[in-house]
């Protein structure tokens, strides 16, 4: 960031008098005299973005202390809701397991094949490469359309992987795969993964492309004997800045897994085994109105998202070294 | 080019360290197979909505159409035209939501990402860093007081409540201002010498050269609108998204299926004929996306 206003603002105004001394809140108050219309044009989408994002997260976090059900007036608790929510309650903590499950999976399965697969597609020409980035990037814009899964999986013998496997005769009677606690969270993985390829995807085909070719010539003089020493020592230290954009889309939709869910499994899943912090969330927060509990839930789960992007990008700063 | 010579162009030799033939065999047909997984079931989708009703019904189901009709889509309109919110209606609401939103969220994301990107003052940094912070959370997490705002403002059933929080939509600004970093400051600087404002500096100059970053912004936003249900703000039937209006013919049960086919691929087509015109925009402005450690 170049800072125009220390530089060449002054000048324009003549304000670059001497080393006058200020008192440093008479210097703070000056600056910001100075850049009010900054501050203007920042002001409709700041006003919007705290009014919705920054205040509800605050407000949640005290709310996550209170019994409030909508219609009374909070009630202080203290750490009750806490304290029920991860001590005494089941259903929580099968939403946590299989949170964790989706996120231990779909996040770093997601994030590797966001990668290989741009990499994959930066080898190819111009027309083939477009082509391909349409064809993995289409189906996470394609709006709702996850709902054809519901076809795939189909408890019936017109579902296609029944039709299929009946066929072939690997299958005799169909099986209700979104019935049956052994299948739904494999198949709300598979789901999840095949959306997953989104703005990471493409932020990856996007940093390969600015790689200094250069770089290429330079590692093989110093040494470099394969390909993967390549990608290890100089494509993927060069895109670190694109790894940990992407890290942290990766790892907040892999934690937040609702919809897919709810589409494919129902909402409650059978035996809750496609529940998921967030549906515990929503099951509390509209459903049963217990808004100080649900808050706590989401308190949770804003930390768990806060804490495991920390530590991934921890982890990153060390690739390439 | 023909088709010929770009398909060949995509094994041309490496000008760089080569890889043996059988792991680039290997790796390609990893792409081919993965790219299939992802591409069949839009193929899918795009048959299910040409198919007549025996063939959506036959057992064992069959992939591709054979005899493609129409009939799916009058049927939409004969369905919807039966129900007491006309499908225009439907159609109406979420171009709306999806044309006010998507401009706005634009406009405004832009206007707040000029000074972030090319000014220091009192909190500029501090205020980034908390838009960078948000995109580490899902919008689930706030979803509640996100409610209580609403209801508070008077907001709850009207459309508002679903456009002017996505006007704040974090990726944008942290997009366009990564983007907006590149623009060169003796552009600005001298604009400025010239005797334009701020405003016409960032209206004239900036705006204009970062034309990527809007198709890119559109291109995020556009989909996330368009699929919105909207459900937990919106009750009034005429108020309702196509989104909500697919639930509704896919709860119709099995007579729908056709229909329901029908609705989806409309749903599906309008994101991504806009990704494949704004495709390489997209792609540039993705290559100022990177984080700062």
């Amino acid at each position: 960031m170049v800072q125009i206003h220390n530089t060449a603002e002054p000048a324009l105004h003549g304000l670059a008098g001497g080393p006058v001394k200020v008192s440093r809140r008479a210097q703070l108050w000056k600056d910001i005299k100075k850049s009010k219309h900054y501050y203007f044009m920042m002001s409709p989408y700041m006003i919007i973005f705290f009014l919705f994002t920054v205040i509800p997260v605050v407000v949640s976090f005290g709310l996550s202390f209170f019994y409030f059900n909508m219609l009374e007036t909070p009630r202080f608790v203290g750490w009750e809701n806490y304290s029920r929510l991860l001590l005494g309650d089941d259903v929580f903590m099968i939403a946590l397991k299989n949170t964790f499950l989706f996120a231990v999976i779909t996040g770093p399965l997601s994030y590797i094949a966001c990668f290989l697969f741009a990499w994959l597609i930066n080898e190819l020409s111009p027309f083939v490469r477009a082509l391909m980035t349409l064809v993995f990037y289409a189906p996470s814009i394609s709006g709702n359309v996850f709902f054809i899964w519901l076809i795939v999986f189909s408890g019936d013998s017109y579902g296609y992987l029944n039709g299929f496997l009946m066929k072939i005769g690997v299958l005799l009677e169909p099986i209700q795969w979104l019935q049956n606690e052994k299948y739904i969270l494999a198949i709300v993985i598979i789901v999840q993964l095949w959306l997953s390829l989104g703005t990471s995807f493409l932020a990856f085909i996007a940093g390969l492309q600015t790689v200094d070719q250069t770089l290429f010539e330079a590692g093989a003089m110093d040494g470099i004997r394969n390909r993967w020493q390549e990608l290890w020592f100089i494509t993927l230290p060069s895109m670190r800045p694109q790894l940990m954009f992407g890290a942290v889309m990766q790892i907040t939709a892999s934690f937040a897994v609702a919809e897919v869910s709810i589409a494919l499994a129902g909402f409650p899943s059978v035996n809750y085994a496609g529940h998921t912090v967030v549906t515990h969330l929503m099951d509390y927060g509209t459903l049963r109105f217990e808004m100080g509990y649900a808050s706590a839930i989401a308190t949770i789960l804003f930390g768990i998202m806060l804490g495991t992007n920390m530590m991934t990008q921890k982890l990153l700063r060390k690739v390439g070294e | 080019m023909t088709l010929y010579s770009r398909v060949i162009g995509a094994f041309r030799p490496q000008k760089r360290l080569n890889r043996s033939f059988t792991v680039s065999l290997m790796l390609f047909g990893l792409l081919l197979a993965f790219g299939s997984f992802m591409v069949l079931p839009l193929i899918y989708t795009v048959n299910n909505a040409f198919k007549p009703l025996d063939e959506l019904f036959i057992f064992p189901p069959r992939f591709l159409v054979r005899n493609p009709t129409l009939e799916n889509f009058t049927d939409l309109v004969v369905i919807m035209g039966n129900s007491w919110v006309p499908f225009t209606r439907y159609v109406a609401n979420t171009l709306l939501i999806t044309l006010v939103g998507t401009a706005g969220h634009i406009l405004l994301a832009s206007a707040a990402a000029y000074p972030l990107a090319k000014f220091k003052f009192p909190g500029s940094n501090m205020l980034f860093r908390i838009v960078v912070l948000s995109l580490m959370f899902s919008p689930h997490v706030t979803a509640i007081p996100n409610y209580l705002v609403m209801s508070q403002l008077g907001w709850i059933n009207t459309q508002a409540a679903i456009i002017v929080p996505s006007l704040a939509f974090s990726l944008g600004l942290f997009l366009m201002k990564q983007f907006m970093e590149q623009i060169p400051d003796a552009l600005i600087e001298a604009a400025k010498i010239d005797g334009a404002n701020e405003y016409r500096v960032f209206w004239q100059i900036v705006m204009p050269n970062v034309k990527p970053a809007w198709l890119t912004l559109m291109i995020l936003q556009f989909p996330a609108l368009w699929g919105t249900d909207g459900g937990s703000f919106i009750y009034s039937e005429n108020l309702k998204t196509l989104h909500y209006a697919l639930s509704q013919v896919i709860q119709g049960g099995i007579a729908r299926a056709g229909v329901g086919a029908a609705v989806a691929l409309l749903l599906m087509t309008v994101p991504i004929l806009l990704f494949i015109i704004s495709q390489s925009s997209v792609i540039q402005t993705m290559a100022t996306s990177g984080m700062k450690e």
